[in-house]
């Protein structure tokens, strides 16, 4: 059988997302195979990662600067923040290019059946940065699964009292979907079309 | 126990039998090793003794649909015994020409992957949408005098045929439902988290309820037509959403709803579920003379009604979608007359839509023969028959 190092990588690489044992198995002898192009850069990158990636305090963005450099960007209009689920709609909408807002990363949805209520997503952080940073417009850029949707009503809600106008994106977003899968053109439209939730 | 059938050549399937499976492999799939077929629209006729895996290729056929199949089984009861995870590949012949549907057990994430022409489907809608499967099994034979819950799926499962978004709503239902429960459960719910998912389900349930009413509306219209050799079926929704879309408009309808739940979060709260809901709805059946409540039938008479909706959503399908739904039909033809078979037999000739039929003994089809594919089928292994 395979050495104790080599047992163990391969089971560090099963825990990530999309790898199941056999993937691991592979990537881990593909490295193995060509340690100083593939395994050597992927230490040093993950080390680096681990040593200076972190939350935005502000907006829940991953980054090596805290506040993030889109929360440090003076071009970019802080009243107008959009919530999303996980940093990668926030890399999606990025793509689409044509939002020059701020962000706010919720890291999930709410979630009875898993635990994740109102504190676990941290929307008070939300609710007083929008009190305090005096925010114009929040748009709700959460997907249409059934805890996307719940969420995106709470959140609504929540922050009517506050005076803010809320809105979501408009047509084209499909149920069951989720931001990060939606293509540019659609995102873009979506972002165009949002409407001011009832 | 390998099963290799070299098919006749391919016969182009003419628009007019858009709708039909014109091809399947199985890769350990319960009883299957392997598996090749290849069929036209013409009816299919398996017959062989129990335990020959007749079912178990009928339910490898439901499972290029939406949901868990004509058994409802678990994942890991689909894959073959002696190891391996199940994979199904199947040609269909849809409207806008033929499509690739595959299904396969992932073992990365021991989900139930589908797939068409090669890109994973990120909706059951996208798949409802490309073929649609209707079915009638033994385990279905009480549906008609027992509790509801055996007629909703089967209403659902006609429904989807016709919406191809129904599957997900259902879903979506009941999702919020399950959420809904476990937070009533929980110490000091959050009364504005408990609007926001009470909310979601009154515009599913508003969905659901507005899809099952149009489909049970197109159904009734093609009862009225009759189907020669059958019973006349009618047909009635019971359930307190579809009956409110009767009387106010859908926005009324949601708003009604989530205040109705609203009002019951206590009783829920203890009995668990919820009060409200298309999940407490139920599809009634009567013998349009004399309206007759089919559990008041004899067994012969409701398996010949429920035959008799499963044609006039054939028809439905056809009008609507342009192309056929696939029928499967297990261990049916031996529960008939002679005379309601041929009835039955003729009807699905005329039609044009493929049926897969299933039954011990190959004489039950014999008016079938020349008009069908025939197989005998034992132990996973298939013959072409005569
Ligand atoms: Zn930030």
């Amino acid at each position: 059988m395979a050495a104790a190092e080599i047992d163990r990588l391969i089971r560090l690489l099963a825990r990530l997302p999309g790898l199941g044992p056999r993937s691991a198995q592979r990537a881990a002898l593909a490295m193995l195979r060509r340690p100083e192009v593939l395994m050597t850069p992927l230490a040093q990158a993950l080390l680096e990662c681990a040593s200076r990636i972190g939350r935005c305090r502000v907006c829940g963005n991953l980054d090596s600067r805290d506040p993030c450099t889109i929360c440090s960007d003076e071009g970019r209009d802080a009243a107008l923040v959009c919530v999303v689920e996980e940093v990668e709609d926030l890399w999606a909408m990025e793509r689409a290019s044509s939002f020059r807002g701020r962000y706010h990363v919720l890291g999930g949805t709410l979630s009875a059946l898993e635990e994740v209520g109102p504190d676990e997503l941290g929307i008070g952080r939300l609710l007083a940065r929008v009190a305090e940073d005096a925010v114009r417009e929040v748009i709700l850029g959460l997907g249409a699964t059934v805890e996307g949707q719940t969420t995106a009503h709470y959140l609504a809600e929540r922050l009517r009292p506050l005076g803010v106008t809320v809105t979501r994106l408009g047509q084209g977003v499909p149920i069951g979907g989720e931001l990060n899968y939606l293509d540019e053109g659609t995102l873009d439209a979506a972002l165009r079309a949002r409407r001011p939730v009832g | 126990m390998t099963a290799r059938l070299v098919p006749e050549p391919a016969t182009p399937v003419a628009g007019e039998a858009a709708g039909a499976v014109s091809r399947l492999e199985l890769a350990a799939f319960r009883n299957y090793r392997r598996l090749e077929l290849a069929v036209t629209a013409r009816p299919v006729v398996l017959f062989g003794p129990n335990g020959a895996g007749k079912t178990n290729l009928l339910e490898a056929l439901s499972l290029l649909t939406p949901g868990r199949g004509l058994r409802r089984a678990r994942l890991a009861e689909l894959d073959h015994r002696g190891g391996g995870r199940f994979r199904l590949r199947a040609r269909v012949e849809t409207v806008d020409g033929p499509r690739e549907v595959e299904s396969w057990h992932d073992p990365e994430n021991g989900r139930r992957v589908l797939a068409v022409d090669g890109a994973a489907c990120r909706s059951s809608a996208e798949l409802a949408r490309l073929c649609a499967m209707v079915w009638l099994t033994p385990a279905m034979d009480r549906i008609l005098v027992e509790g509801p819950a055996g007629r909703r799926r089967f209403l659902d499962r006609l429904t989807l045929a016709l919406y191809p978004d129904h599957a997900a709503r259902v879903t979506a239902f009941e999702r919020a439902m399950r959420e809904r429960a476990h937070l009533l459960r929980s110490r000091r719910p959050d009364p504005v988290w408990l609007d926001a998912l009470e909310r979601r389900m009154a515009q599913a349930a508003v969905a659901i309820a507005a899809a099952r009413r149009d489909l049970v509306a197109g159904l009734e219209a093609e009862l009225a037509r009759g189907v020669e050799g059958f019973p006349s079926a009618r047909l009635a929704l019971a359930g307190e959403v579809e009956e409110a879309l009767g009387r106010m408009s859908a926005l009324e309808v949601e708003q009604w709803l989530a205040g109705r739940l609203a009002e019951s979060r206590t009783a829920d709260a203890e009995g668990g579920g919820a009060a409200h809901g298309t999940h407490r709805s139920d599809l009634l059946v009567f013998l349009r003379a004399g309206e007759v409540p089919a559990a008041a039938c004899s067994t012969g008479q409701q398996k010949a009604l429920l035959l008799a909706v499963l044609l006039a959503e054939t028809r439905l399908r056809r009008a609507r979608a342009g192309d056929w739904p696939v029928l499967l039909l297990d261990e049916v033809a031996a529960h008939l007359d002679a005379e309601r078979r041929r009835a039955l037999f003729e009807a699905l000739v005329a039609m044009g839509a493929q049926c897969w039929l299933t039954g011990t003994d190959a004489e039950l089809f014999r008016p079938l023969f020349g008009r069908a594919a025939v197989f005998h089928l034992n132990e996973a292994t298939l013959r072409e028959h005569g």
